[in-house]
Order: C-alpha cells, then sequence, then structure tokens
C-alpha cells in the first residue's frame, strides 16, 4: 500500500516537474498575450492565446450547460424518484455506460450531428458536443453526493409539510454545496483537458473566438500541433502550453474550493 | 382507575385500528390496535426494533418515503383515515411536529430554520416572520441562547441546542400533535431534562407521542403508557396501570429488568 502510494506520487511529480522543467523555458509574455503569428509554428513569433481563450469559453459554456442540465435530473433521481429505485439503478446503470464511452465517440457523434443540422465546425458545436461528454459525469457526481443525505434530514424535512420540489432545491442543493461544487470542478476539468471531442466539431482557428458560429483553438489541440512540430522550440512551447492548461486547472480548483467554503461561512438567505 | 381510563377514551385524538406493516414477508408491526388520548403524553415503551418508530412513521406517513413498506389498516386522527386521507398529505404532515432521535437541523442559518417552517405555513411577511421567529424560539427555550447569532449555521449549535432548534422548527407548523422519536437519547442529562420538563408543559396544547426506552423518563412524565414487543402491543393503560400493576407476563419483565 506504501509503495503503492509513493509510486503514485512519484509520477505526479514527474509528469508535474517535466511539463515545468521544459515549458519553463519557452514561455514569455508574448506567448500569453498574443496569437499565432504566420510561422509560429515553425519556430517564429506569436503566442497561444487563442487557445487559451477558445479552451475557456469552449470548457465554461459546456460545463455552465452541462449544470444546468445535470442539476435537475440528479436532484429529480434523487428527491422524485425514492419510489422507484429499480429506475434510479437503470439510469444510473446507463449513466456510468455513457461516462465510459471514449471522447472521440462523442466527437464522431457530434460531428454527425452537424452534418445534419448543418452547423460548421463552431465554438457552439464544441460546447455541445463537450457538454453531452461531461453531463454522465456532471449527473453522476452529483448523484452520489446527494445519496449520501441522512434519511434523518429527509424525514425532518418532509414532517415539516414540505413538497418534493421544496425538499430538492431547497434543502438538497444547500446540503450538498460543497459536493456540487466538486462535481463542476470534475466537470470543468475534463471539458478543459479533452482534445478528441473538439476535434471535429469545435475545429482549430489562430484567431480569437469571437462568435458561438466561428471555429475556436482548444489547448489539448494547440499542444498537439505544437508537439508534431519539427521545431525543437516549438516542441517546448508545447510544453509551456500544458503548463498554461494545468495551471487554468489550478486557478479554477482553488477558487472552487474558496467558493465553497465562503458559502458556508457566510449567512444563507433564501 | 378505571373511570380515569374510560375518561381518557372518549377523548382520544389518534385511534389506530389493525395496523400492519410489512417489509417483504417480514411483519414489522402486527394487528396494532390502539387509543392515543388528547392533550396527554402517550409514551410508547419497548426494547429496540420492536417497531416503535415504524409506528411513529405511520403516523405522519413518512412510510411513504420507503417503497418497501406495504402499510394496511387504520390510522385515525379526528376521525379522518391518514392511510387513505384524500387531503394532500404535506399539508396533513403540518398537524405532526416531528422531533428525531438525532436532531436534524436544516443546512441553512439557525433564522433559517424556523422561517423555513413558517413559509412553508404560508407566513410570508417579514415582519411577522420575524416575530414569530422569536416567539418559537422562546417557546423551545433557546431564545437566550441564540439571539445573538440568528445568522449563523444551526449546525454550530450544540446538539443539546439543536434538538430544541428542532422543537421549536416543529411547533412553528403549528401542529396539535407533537410525534418525539427518543428524542433524548442522544442528550446529555440536563439537556434532556430540558425537554422532558418541556413537553409536560406543552401537553396542555399538543397531543404528545413519545417514544422511548428510558423507564425512568417514561415514569416520570407518562399518562398513558403503551409497552410494545416484537411488533405487538402487549399492554396500554394509565401510567399507573402499567408501572404499577402491569397484567401481561412480558411487561412485568420488562419492566422489573428481567427481560432477555
Amino acid at each position: 500500500m506504501i509503495i503503492s502510494t509513493y509510486f503514485i506520487l512519484l509520477i505526479l511529480v514527474l509528469i508535474i516537474f517535466s511539463i515545468f522543467a521544459k515549458g519553463i523555458k519557452a514561455i514569455s509574455w508574448e506567448m500569453l498575450t498574443s496569437v499565432p503569428s504566420g510561422g509560429y509554428y515553425y519556430g517564429k513569433g506569436g503566442g497561444i492565446l487563442n487557445a487559451i481563450l477558445g479552451s475557456l469559453s469552449l470548457a465554461f459554456g459546456a460545463t455552465l450547460l452541462a449544470f444546468i442540465i445535470g442539476l435537475p435530473v440528479a436532484l429529480y433521481m434523487n428527491a422524485f424518484l425514492v419510489q422507484k429505485k429499480k429506475l434510479v439503478g437503470v439510469i444510473r446503470f446507463i449513466l456510468d455506460l455513457v461516462w465510459g464511452i471514449p471522447s472521440i465517440v462523442y466527437g464522431a457523434f457530434g460531428f454527425s450531428m452537424m452534418i445534419f443540422l448543418g452547423i460548421q465546425t463552431s465554438l457552439l458545436a464544441g460546447i455541445l458536443t463537450v457538454t453531452l461528454f461531461i453531463l454522465p459525469i456532471m449527473i453522476r457526481s452529483m448523484d452520489e453526493v446527494l445519496r449520501t443525505i441522512p434519511t434523518g434530514l429527509i424525514e425532518a424535512s418532509y414532517s415539516l409539510g414540505s413538497n418534493k420540489s421544496e425538499v430538492a432545491f431547497k434543502i438538497f442543493t444547500r446540503q450538498s454545496v460543497s459536493g456540487i461544487i466538486t462535481a463542476i470542478l470534475l466537470s470543468f476539468g475534463r471539458a478543459i483537458g479533452d482534445a478528441a471531442s473538439v476535434l471535429f466539431t469545435a475545429g482549430y482557428t489562430d484567431n480569437l473566438p469571437n462568435s458561438l458560429m466561428e471555429p475556436v483553438a482548444t489547448l489539448p489541440l494547440s499542444i498537439f500541433f505544437q508537439l508534431a512540430s519539427p521545431v525543437p522550440e516549438v516542441q517546448n512551447r508545447a510544453y509551456a502550453s500544458a503548463l498554461v492548461l494545468t495551471l487554468i486547472i489550478l486557478i479554477v480548483s482553488v477558487l472552487s474550493r474558496g467558493l465553497g467554503k465562503k458559502y458556508h461561512k457566510t449567512k444563507i438567505n433564501f | 382507575m378505571q373511570e380515569v381510563h374510560c375518561k381518557m377514551e372518549n377523548t382520544s385524538k389518534i385511534s389506530i385500528v389493525n395496523l400492519n406493516v410489512a417489509s417483504g414477508k417480514h411483519q414489522i408491526l402486527k394487528n396494532i390496535s390502539i387509543e392515543i388520548p388528547k392533550n396527554k403524553i402517550t409514551v410508547i415503551l419497548g426494547p429496540s426494533g420492536c417497531g416503535k418508530t415504524t409506528l411513529l412513521k405511520c403516523l405522519n406517513r413518512l412510510t411513504d418515503l420507503y417503497p418497501e413498506l406495504k402499510v394496511t389498516g387504520k390510522v385515525m386522527i379526528d376521525g379522518n383515515n391518514v392511510l387513505e386521507a384524500k387531503e394532500d398529505i404535506y399539508q396533513l404532515r403540518q398537524h405532526m411536529g416531528l422531533l428525531s432521535q438525532r436532531p436534524y437541523p436544516l443546512p441553512m442559518t439557525i433564522y433559517n430554520n424556523i422561517a423555513y417552517a413558517l413559509k412553508l405555513k404560508g407566513v410570508t411577511k417579514r415582519r411577522d416572520l420575524h416575530k414569530q421567529v422569536v416567539s418559537y424560539l422562546q417557546q423551545a427555550n433557546l431564545w437566550d441562547e441564540v439571539k445573538n447569532r440568528l445568522r449563523e449555521p444551526a449546525s454550530r449549535l450544540s446538539i443539546g441546542q439543536q434538538q430544541r432548534l428542532c422543537l421549536a422548527r416543529g411547533l412553528a407548523v403549528n401542529p396539535d400533535i407533537i410525534l418525539a422519536d427518543e428524542p433524548t437519547s442522544a442528550l446529555d442529562p440536563i439537556s434532556s431534562q430540558n425537554i422532558e420538563e418541556k413537553f409536560v408543559e406543552l401537553k396542555k396544547d399538543y397531543t404528545i407521542v413519545l417514544v422511548t426506552h428510558v423507564l425512568r423518563q417514561a415514569k416520570r412524565i407518562a399518562d398513558h403508557v403503551i409497552f410494545m414487543y416484537m411488533g405487538e402491543v402487549i399492554e396500554q393503560g394509565s401510567n399507573h396501570e402499567v408501572f404499577e400493576n402491569p397484567k401481561m407476563e412480558k411487561t412485568k419483565q420488562y419492566l422489573g429488568g428481567t427481560f432477555n
């Protein structure tokens, strides 16, 4: 047990160290604040601002959408379907199943839907595909938190005369704030880090994202293109981009945790 | 004594007729028929697992939350069978305040724990809300301890304070029955005494059904006693009848502490 724990820790440290060591050399203010210029992928000037902003808008959009759809589903499963345990079991099984589908399949599905609907590769198509991809993660993580709500609290809420939606929206959500935030965070991490689902759907561009209907660049794809370059400096820039991606996830994680704590401390009104 | 008993029967608040509860093949309650007198403290006594809590949950239909439970029979409250209540069961539950073994404050502030219950009852004006929150906290002897920390999460209170908060919250929906499921089992002696005294004080306005396995507590505050064993009612009667002159062998054994 101890050996495997340290082994995992070692690997994690190695990954972060290698990203840091190679990335820190290549990272520069210019890289963070400008879009790729003509010969960027051959070692000339420019940056990855297109990918940073593209990834952020895509991941925020998809996480928001998945949250808006996912929270009611998780609440419905836990507050309204209590009498139908089998049905809930089936829903959980299906969600776990679709959770395991590789993201490239979602990408392919999104792509075929785009052809069907006549939409081009765009931020919108990317957001919709990634939403589908993170929805099972979002729902099941929230579901697991909601399942741990003590029966006594549920009984107490009903005994006051609350109906099911009051119990769901006023008691369940409050009781599980920190767990819900974790679910959002987990989904955001998957959304921003995935390359395969956005490959066909969001496309890639050297421009900044400016419209839902235009293609956007994303960090994972930007890493891929830079690593594929024969020029060593550009390869190092790929590590720099990976560093940026890791830092974004770190910042979002710290922010959400802070938010969760703050919510618990300050007054709660409804 | 006989006379007193008859008088009680005439003013029963709840009468349960042939109540059976089963979970699959396991029979939790068997042919329960009891009378619970109005404005009295009725104590349901019995060893753990004898179905006391399930009986309590039948009264306010919390059994609905457990689809595996099959409930048959009649639970008449003020002449209406709650098991087939046509009226909204959410409103029906507001006739009964529930106090559980462990306090479960709602995940919100102390103030909002009471305000939540009041809002369910239809109180919406800010001023009315505040007035009533204060009044119910006073009724539960909690106001002096929390008046300066109303905006703190209720989970920060001590467990004894939480139980009184739950009592205040239960009273806030303006019930006429209080259902208490071993409400003092998690509390220290002083907090327990606090709750017990409160019950004695409250019985002039409420019908109280208290589940407990603390014999001394039952003896101290019960007016009417129901003794249950293995899902059956063994004996029921006034405090004096059951504690001084138990008729059934099982009751004698339980009260004498020679129970296996």
